[in-house]
Formats: structure tokens, C-alpha cells, sequence
């Protein structure tokens, strides 16, 4: 009892009383335990990686050979290797290309017509296509990768056997258009929903007034609806960027072949680091990824801020 | 009038153009597991269960479906005990550099992914003696999942009343008290949606089991799935349709019973 007598110690420390109360008087001490086992993890898991990919680029690293005992610092060389190497910077290319058309056109585009078309609608219609295109995103991706690859086969594919066209070949003739195609399938449904949700936050009434005012569907669009959904844009621009930027499934539709065509930078880590057991080069490419997620990071929160 | 109904045309066109685009690649799914000797090309099944006869017998498959089982229950339990007892202590008690440290967290959540950090967590591994540890992929993948979820209970956490703690408090309950009889039967569903977040997160990954676990007898399914993909040559589309089928029907109907108890309604949550 004697605690419900005395005051909280949230007391001496009135300002931060007004932005959060310890309601239960944890106190700090008790709070700081309950912080420490998840910071404990995320430290060694997560930062401690993330830091060792910066020492290890500097260095010889190898999986076998001399360099595997004994790595050396060879300071820069690794980087420098990367930015002279025409492979790195194909791959750099390739994955702006599927950035770009995946996630920034693709599945912002078609996540936002669903929603849009869907958003006075209630009953079944609805509750099948948001269904579908939520069941493309909760399927494991080891399910869909081979599934695509089901569809696009060049041996009487579905795809194939529909459009009546034999030596129909998308994952060999056209890989990059054939993962970006599948990565606007796979992730739709993300945007889908946030989209859904924020057009949900629309003032129905200015939309209203708009319609009185004679705008046109395109000018209901552009002057009412996307300045009222701007901060969700720009959040579900950045988490579908980076997502798509680190995704590894592309690797198990085309194991980044033909020829490289599709190798993305996710895809070109795995390549030279654990398959060519070039572990300090990998480790270099690395660095460059986390400091493009970086900026790309700090761009999107920029822009974020700048609306307040 | 006619623009009315031009435009209804178009509406009912496009929604059929994204059906099929949605439901084409999904039918083989369907299809395939229920056909005898399945090819590629979608066909009418003839409804045999000659196929989950098949993958029955197959060394590996059933016991990876327990092996995802395993890694994605252990990651979740870790994920939601650790995230839910930092996002209180953070929400309720203001730590020195804490807003620092949420910021920081959204950072690393969506920065620092399995990708970037695929080499050092594979020496890590190593040196911990981690490699061919299903522990170990448990405790690689909570800490990736960690800060996301500590980030969205936050959020939970901060728009619950704080009055039955204060009242708790009142009566004269020890503040872990509090914690465990008043805060966590109020967070329920927060913590549930946490819980499906990772499991679902850990059911379909690929790349870390595939790093680090070698030893095929602990391999989880979305590693045996490519392995039944890639190895041989050909693929056995027997093995695969149904297979694919089996490592499926989990999460569709995780997803079912989610969205009819909560309802999957959008609240900025964070899938990777």
C-alpha cells in the first residue's frame, strides 16, 4: 500500500510526465530490464552485422585459401574493385530497373486502382479481389517463385498453352520484364491496403464539393485525393523501395540468369560472396547497399518531414 | 446516360483483367496437386490423392512442414515476449535517448536486411557455432524482426488507457504485477497481431535457413521446396504441386482466422 501513498516518481520529473506516465511505476531501472533482452539480440544480430560488413569490406576475407586463416586489411581496394567492375555496376543498373518498375510504378500503380476502384464498395466483388491480390502476398515466396516459373515455362507453360504461342519464352527472352511483372503481383497487395486505408481518411465532402465544382475524375484525383494521402505515399514509396531493393526471391525464379540478366544486387552478394567465396569483396558490396537503403532512407524521411 | 454506361463497361472490364491477372498463376496451385502426373500446363484435375500419397512417403517433406513449425512458433514467442516487455517499458517510462532509439529502430528495420548483412551473419554463425542451429536461425531472424515489432506495439501500446494501471496501482499491485494482469490481457490483440506478423514472416523465408542450415533433416520447407526445384535436373511436379500446396494452406488459413477475429484492417503495420 505503502506505494499508493507515495507519489510517482514521475513527479521530479513533471514534463516527461505529460508526454508519457509510468502508470504501473515501473521506474527506470525495472524499465531498462525490460529494454535490455531485445536490445541484447538486435545489437548482436542485427548492428553487430551491420558494422562488421564495413570492417570486412576493407579486408582480404575469403571462405578457403590463405585469406581464410589470415584475413589483411587491404584498405580501400575492395571498393575500388567494385566501382571499376562493369558487373557491379550492371547489377546496380538492373536493380534501379526493378525498383523502378516493380515497386515505384508497379505496384504503387496497381495497389492504388484497386483500392480506387474498390473504395465505396462493399460485398463479394470486393472481398474476392482484395482476397486474390492478398493471397499473392502471404504465399510463401518459395510457393510463387516456382508457381511463376510453372506459368512462363517454355515447355507448355500456362501461359503459353493460353496465348497459343509455342517457343513462348518470358523468363529467357524478357527476364527483367518477367521479374518486375512478378514482383507487381507478389507485392500489390501492400499498397493495396495502405492505399485502401488512407483513401478511407478522405473527407467525403471535398470530394463532394469537388464533383459540384465540376472536376473531372483525373481532377478529384490530383487536387482533392493525393494531397490528402501524401505522407502515405511517400511511407509506402519507402518500405516497398527498400523491400524490393533487398529482395532475394528474383534468385529463385531465375537464379539470376539468363546471362546475368537479372542478377540484382541482392542476388550479386550472394553470387561473389558464398558461391565465389569472395567473402571481403561481397562484404564491400554489401557496404555500398546499406549506404544506397541509407540514402534512399533518409530522401524518403526528408521528404516526410518537409510536409510538416 | 451512355457515359454512364461506358463507364460502368470499363469498370467491369478492368476488374475482369485483374482477376485473371491475379488468379492465372495461382490456378496451377489449385490444379496441379489433384492431377495425375501434372505438367506445367494447367488442366482439369481428375481429383486423385495419388500425389499426397507420394509426398508422404518423401524422406524430407512432412518433417520440414515441422521444422518451419518449430523455427516460426520459437521466433515468434521471442519476438513478442521481447518486443511486447520493451515497447511497455519504452511506451510507459521515459529512457535517456529514447526517441533516438525508436528513430534508430525504424532505420534499422527496414535497412539492415538478411541481404546486406548475408556475410557477417554467416561468420557470425560460425563463430558462435550457430551454423546447423535451428536456435540459431531463431535467434538471427528475431533480431531482425525485433525492431519493427517493438516499433508497431509502441504505437499499441501508447494508445491504451493508462487508467487501469493507475487503478491497479491504487489497490496496491506490484508493478510487475500490473504488467502481467492488467497490461497484457489489454494488449491481447496487439500481441496476436505481432505473433502472425512473425510467424508469417519466418513461414516463407528463404535466405537465412538456406545459409545456415545445411543439414537437410533440419531444413524448413521453403528450403526443401527449392531444393525439390532445383535438384536433378528436372523437376518432379508431382512432389512439387503438392508440396507447395501443403506449405501453403498454413498461412492462408492463419490469414482467414486473423481476418475474421480482427478483421485485417491496415494500421501502418510493417511486413518484409
Amino acid at each position: 500500500m505503502a506505494q499508493a501513498i507515495s507519489p510517482p516518481e514521475a513527479l521530479e520529473d513533471a514534463p516527461a510526465r505529460r508526454y508519457s506516465s509510468d502508470a504501473a511505476g515501473l521506474g527506470r531501472l525495472r524499465a531498462g530490464a525490460f529494454v535490455a533482452p531485445a536490445l541484447a539480440l538486435i545489437a548482436v544480430f542485427l548492428v553487430f552485422p551491420a558494422l562488421w560488413v564495413l570492417y570486412l569490406g576493407l579486408t582480404n576475407y575469403r571462405l578457403t585459401g590463405v585469406a581464410a586463416a589470415e584475413p589483411q586489411l587491404v584498405g580501400l581496394d575492395n571498393f575500388v574493385k567494385a566501382v571499376s567492375d562493369p558487373a557491379f555496376w550492371n547489377s546496380t543498373w538492373l536493380t534501379v530497373q526493378f525498383v523502378l518498375g516493380s515497386a515505384v510504378i508497379g505496384q504503387v500503380v496497381l495497389g492504388f486502382t484497386i483500392a480506387w476502384l474498390m473504395r465505396d464498395r462493399t460485398g463479394p466483388l470486393k472481398r474476392t479481389v482484395e482476397g486474390l491480390v492478398i493471397l499473392a502476398w502471404i504465399l510463401p515466396s518459395a510457393v510463387v517463385s516456382f508457381l511463376w516459373v510453372a506459368l512462363l515455362d517454355r515447355d507448355g507453360g500456362t501461359l503459353q498453352a493460353l496465348l497459343h504461342v509455342p517457343g513462348l519464352a518470358p523468363l529467357l527472352d524478357h527476364p527483367m520484364l518477367s521479374i518486375v511483372i512478378f514482383n507487381t503481383w507478389r507485392g500489390a497487395a501492400f499498397s493495396m491496403m495502405l492505399y485502401g486505408a488512407a483513401l478511407g481518411n478522405v473527407p467525403p465532402s471535398h470530394l463532394e464539393s469537388a464533383r459540384l465544382a465540376g472536376a473531372s475524375g483525373w481532377q478529384q484525383l490530383r487536387d482533392v485525393v493525393f494531397p490528402h494521402i501524401r505522407g502515405h505515399i511517400l511511407t509506402n514509396l519507402l518500405l516497398i523501395s527498400l523491400w524490393t531493393f533487398n529482395d532475394f526471391t528474383p534468385f529463385m525464379l531465375t537464379a539470376g540468369g539468363p546471362d546475368g540478366q537479372t542478377e540484382v544486387l541482392a542476388v550479386h552478394v550472394y553470387k561473389v560472396a558464398l558461391q565465389g567465396s569472395e567473402l571481403g569483396y561481397g562484404a564491400a558490396v554489401s557496404t555500398v547497399i546499406l549506404l544506397i537503403n541509407l540514402v534512399v532512407a533518409v530522401f524518403y524521411l526528408r521528404l516526410l518531414r518537409s510536409k510538416k | 446516360m451512355t457515359r454512364f454506361v461506358l463507364g460502368r463497361i470499363g469498370f467491369y472490364t478492368l476488374i475482369a483483367v485483374l482477376l485473371a491477372f491475379f488468379t492465372i498463376p495461382l490456378l496451377w496451385l489449385a490444379a496441379a496437386p489433384f492431377t495425375s502426373d501434372p505438367t506445367y500446363e494447367v488442366r482439369v484435375p481428375d481429383f486423385t490423392l495419388d500425389n499426397f500419397r507420394a509426398i508422404l512417403e518423401h524422406p524430407y517433406a512432412l518433417p520440414s512442414l515441422l521444422n518451419s513449425l518449430m523455427l516460426a512458433v520459437g521466433t515468434a514467442l521471442l519476438v513478442v515476449v521481447f518486443a511486447a516487455l520493451a515497447a511497455y517499458a519504452l511506451s510507459r517510462v521515459r529512457l535517456p535517448g529514447r526517441d533516438a532509439l525508436l528513430y534508430a529502430l525504424l532505420l534499422l528495420s527496414s535497412i539492415i536486411t538478411g541481404t546486406a548483412a548475408m556475410v557477417p551473419l554467416f561468420q557470425l554463425a560460425v563463430e558462435l557455432n550457430l551454423i546447423d542451429s535451428q536456435f540459431g536461425v531463431i535467434l538471427i531472424l528475431t533480431g531482425g524482426l525485433l525492431p519493427a515489432a517493438i516499433f508497431m506495439l509502441k504505437d499499441f501500446m501508447d494508445s491504451t488507457p493508462k487508467s487501469y494501471e493507475e487503478s491497479a496501482r491504487v489497490f496496491g499491485a506490484s508493478p510487475l504485477q500490473i504488467v502481467r494482469h492488467v497490461v497484457v490481457p489489454l494488449v491481447r490483440p496487439g500481441l496476436a497481431t505481432i505473433a502472425v506478423w512473425a510467424v508469417a514472416n519466418v513461414w516463407g523465408n528463404f535466405l537465412m535457413p538456406y545459409l545456415l542450415l545445411s543439414d537437410v533433416e533440419k531444413q524448413p520447407a521453403a528450403v526443401i521446396m527449392y531444393t525439390l526445384y532445383t535438384e536433378g535436373g528436372q523437376a518432379n511436379l508431382t512432389l512439387l504441386s503438392t508440396f507447395g500446396l501443403l506449405y501453403s494452406v498454413p498461412v492462408v488459413l492463419m490469414y482467414l482466422f486473423v481476418s475474421k477475429k480482427y478483421g485485417f484492417r491496415f494500421h501502418g503495420g510493417i511486413k518484409r
